[in-house]
C-alpha cells in the first residue's frame, strides 16, 4: 500500500470536506433556481420511498418486536411489564426508529447514488449533460436530495408504527398483555419533544444519505474500480455520519427541551 | 456534378457575424498531476473551417476539446468560444454558451438510461419551450441525418458502437450548433463504418457550414474531409475535382511535447519538410 505524507492527506482532507460542503450548499440553493426537475424528483421518490419500503417495514417491525422481548425480562422482575409500551413507544420514535431507517436507507440509495452518478462520470455522460447546457448538479443531485428528506421522513413514520405492531405482538401473543393496555401505554407516553426529535432527524440524515451519495459518486475516478471504491464509501461515510449527527442532533434538542 | 463548396476566404465573408473565429486559443497552458500536458498553444478556427487535431495517445488533443467547451479550466492562457472568454465565465454562464456548441466524445457518452429519441431530444427538452410535435420532427429530422431514423425508441446498449456514434452526432445536431467538437469519432470503428462517420461529419460541415474541431487518429479521415466535399444532389460525399485546392474549408493542427508544431492545410502539411511531420504523415 502507497503511504501518504501527514501533509498531503490534510490537504486532501481539507478540499474533500470543501467539495462536499460546496456540492451540499449547492443543492439546498438549487432549490430557488430554475429550471426544477419535478419528474426528476418523482422517479427519485418512488426509487427511494417505494423502493426501501420492504425493508424498512422488515426493520421496523422486528426492532420494535426484539426491543419487547428485551426489555421483558428486566420489565418483569420489577413487576412493570405493563411498560413494554412507553418504551417501545419512546425507544423507537425517538431513536432507533430514525436511525436504523436512516442506515437501511443510506446501505440502498446512498451506494445506488454513488454507483450511478459514479458510471456517469466515468463514462462522461456528466461531461456530455454539462456539454448539452444542463447543470448536473440541478438536474442529478437535487432532485435527489429532495426525495430522500422527504421519503425518509414518511418512512421514519412507517418505521416507528411497525416498530409499534411489532412490540404490540410480542407483548401480546408471549407475555399476553392485553392490546388496549399496550396502545395506551405507548401511545399516552408520548410528548411533542419525542415526535419532535424523531421527525427532525430524518430530515437531517435525509440530507446526510443523499448529498453523501452524490458527492462520492460525482468524485468517483478511476474506472469501474472506481465506482466500486465510491459505492462502498458512500455507504460507509453516510451511515458514520449519521451516528455523529445523531448524537449532536439529540444532544443540542436536549439542551432546548431539557430531559424528559 | 454540383459545384463544390465555396472557398474559405469566401465563405467567412459571406456567413461572418459579430466572430470572425469561432474558437480562440491564445497561450493556453495546462498539466496534470505537475505534467505539463499543453504549453502556450496558440491556434485560431475560422468560422465556417473544419480543423483536425492530431498527435500522439496523451498529446492534450482531448483536453484542448473539453477546454474550448469551458468542461475544463486551464492554468494560463485564454479560450474564446464563439466570441466569449471561457476561462472568465462561470459555470452558470457556459451552461448558456454551450447550447450553441455540440460535442461528440470519444464514446459516445450517451445518456444510457435513455431512449435514443430521449438522448437526441435532450437538450430540446431540457430548453422546455418546444411542443411535442415540433420535438417529435426535430428528432426525427436528425435522425434521418445520420440514417438511424428507426432506432428512435431503442436504447444506447442495443445499438453497435458506429450508431452510438451516429446517435451522438444526431444529438450534437439538433439544435443547429455553431461549432461541433468530435472526439475520435472514428475510433475504434471498422474502415466502412469510419467511412460513414467521416461522410456525416463532411455532410454537416458542407450542407450546414458548420465550423468544427476533430480529433483523430486516423490521417486518412482528415485527407478525406480535405479532399471530399458533400453533393448534396447525389446525398452523397465525392471527391473533389483533380487539381483543385483550398475549396473546402479544412485544415490540420499538429502536436507535439505539448507545442503546436503546425497548423495549416493539406497541402501546406503534404509540403512540410518537418522531419517529425513527414513520418507522421508517412
Amino acid at each position: 500500500m502507497e503511504l501518504i505524507s501527514p501533509t498531503e492527506f490534510a490537504r486532501d482532507t481539507v478540499q474533500a470536506l470543501q467539495e462536499y460542503s460546496l456540492l451540499a450548499g449547492r443543492s439546498v440553493t438549487n432549490l430557488f433556481r430554475y429550471p426544477r426537475y419535478a419528474a426528476d424528483i418523482i422517479q427519485q421518490a418512488d426509487l427511494i420511498g417505494f423502493g426501501s419500503l420492504p425493508i424498512v417495514v422488515l426493520t421496523g417491525f422486528f426492532t420494535g418486536a426484539v426491543l419487547a422481548l428485551n426489555s421483558a425480562s428486566t420489565l418483569e422482575r420489577f413487576g412493570s411489564l405493563s411498560l413494554i409500551g412507553q418504551l417501545v413507544s419512546v425507544g423507537m420514535v425517538r431513536e432507533l426508529g430514525p436511525v436504523l431507517t436512516g442506515l437501511m436507507v443510506a446501505g440502498r440509495n446512498a451506494s445506488g447514488m454513488a454507483s450511478e452518478l459514479g458510471s456517469m462520470i466515468v463514462t462522461e455522460q456528466i461531461d456530455a449533460m454539462r456539454a448539452l447546457g444542463t447543470d448536473p448538479m440541478k438536474k442529478l443531485v437535487t432532485p435527489r436530495m429532495i426525495s430522500t428528506v422527504v421519503m425518509l421522513f414518511f418512512l421514519t413514520i412507517i418505521s416507528d408504527l411497525l416498530g409499534l405492531i411489532g412490540g404490540g405482538v410480542v407483548a401480546r401473543f408471549i407475555f399476553g398483555m392485553d392490546s388496549h393496555q399496550y396502545w395506551s401505554s405507548a401511545w399516552q407516553t408520548l410528548v411533542f419533544q419525542d415526535v419532535f426529535t424523531g421527525l427532525v432527524k430524518p430530515v437531517l440524515f435525509g440530507f446526510i444519505i443523499a448529498t453523501v451519495g452524490c458527492y462520492y459518486g460525482m468524485s468517483a475516478r478511476g474506472g469501474t474500480q472506481g465506482v466500486g471504491r465510491a459505492t462502498t464509501q458512500a455507504v460507509v461515510a453516510s451511515s458514520v455520519f449519521i451516528l455523529l449527527v445523531d448524537f449532536f442532533a439529540t444532544k443540542l434538542l436536549i439542551s432546548i427541551f431539557g430531559y424528559r | 456534378m454540383s459545384a463544390p463548396p465555396i472557398a474559405i476566404a469566401e465563405r467567412t465573408k459571406s456567413t461572418q457575424d459579430a466572430t470572425p473565429h469561432v474558437v480562440v486559443f491564445d497561450n493556453v497552458s495546462i498539466a496534470f498531476d505537475d505534467r505539463p500536458v499543453l504549453e502556450g498553444i496558440s491556434f485560431q478556427l475560422p468560422r465556417g473551417e473544419s480543423k483536425a487535431l492530431f498527435g500522439v495517445a496523451g498529446s492534450g488533443k482531448s483536453t484542448i476539446l473539453k477546454l474550448a467547451l469551458g468542461l475544463m479550466k486551464p492554468d494560463s492562457g485564454h479560450i474564446y468560444l464563439l466570441g466569449q472568454d471561457v476561462t472568465r465565465m462561470k459555470e452558470e454562464e457556459l451552461f448558456a454558451l454551450r447550447r450553441k456548441a455540440g460535442i461528440v466524445f470519444q464514446e459516445s457518452a450517451l445518456f444510457d438510461s435513455l431512449t435514443v429519441r430521449e438522448n437526441v431530444a435532450f437538450r430540446l427538452m431540457e430548453e422546455g419551450d418546444v411542443s411535442e410535435e415540433e420535438l417529435e420532427r426535430r428528432v426525427r429530422e436528425a435522425l434521418s441525418f445520420v440514417e438511424l431514423e428507426h432506432t428512435v425508441d431503442m436504447f444506447p446498449s442495443e445499438l453497435s458502437g458506429g450508431m452510438r456514434r451516429r446517435v451522438a452526432i444526431a444529438r450534437a445536431i439538433i439544435t443547429r450548433p455553431e461549432i461541433l467538437l468530435y472526439d475520435s469519432p472514428t475510433g475504434g470503428l471498422d474502415p466502412v463504418t469510419s467511412t460513414l462517420i467521416i461522410e456525416l461529419i463532411v455532410k454537416q460541415r458542407d450542407v450546414s457550414k458548420t465550423s468544427s474541431l476533430l480529433v483523430t487518429h486516423r490521417l486518412q479521415d482528415a485527407f478525406i474531409m480535405a479532399t471530399h466535399y458533400f453533393d448534396r444532389t447525389a446525398n452523397r460525399m465525392k471527391p473533389l475535382p483533380p487539381g483543385t485546392r483550398g475549396e473546402v474549408p479544412m485544415a490540420f493542427l499538429i502536436l507535439r511535447d505539448g507545442k503546436v508544431i503546425f497548423d495549416g492545410d493539406a497541402h501546406e502539411l503534404a509540403q512540410s519538410k518537418d522531419e517529425y511531420i513527414r513520418e507522421y504523415i508517412s
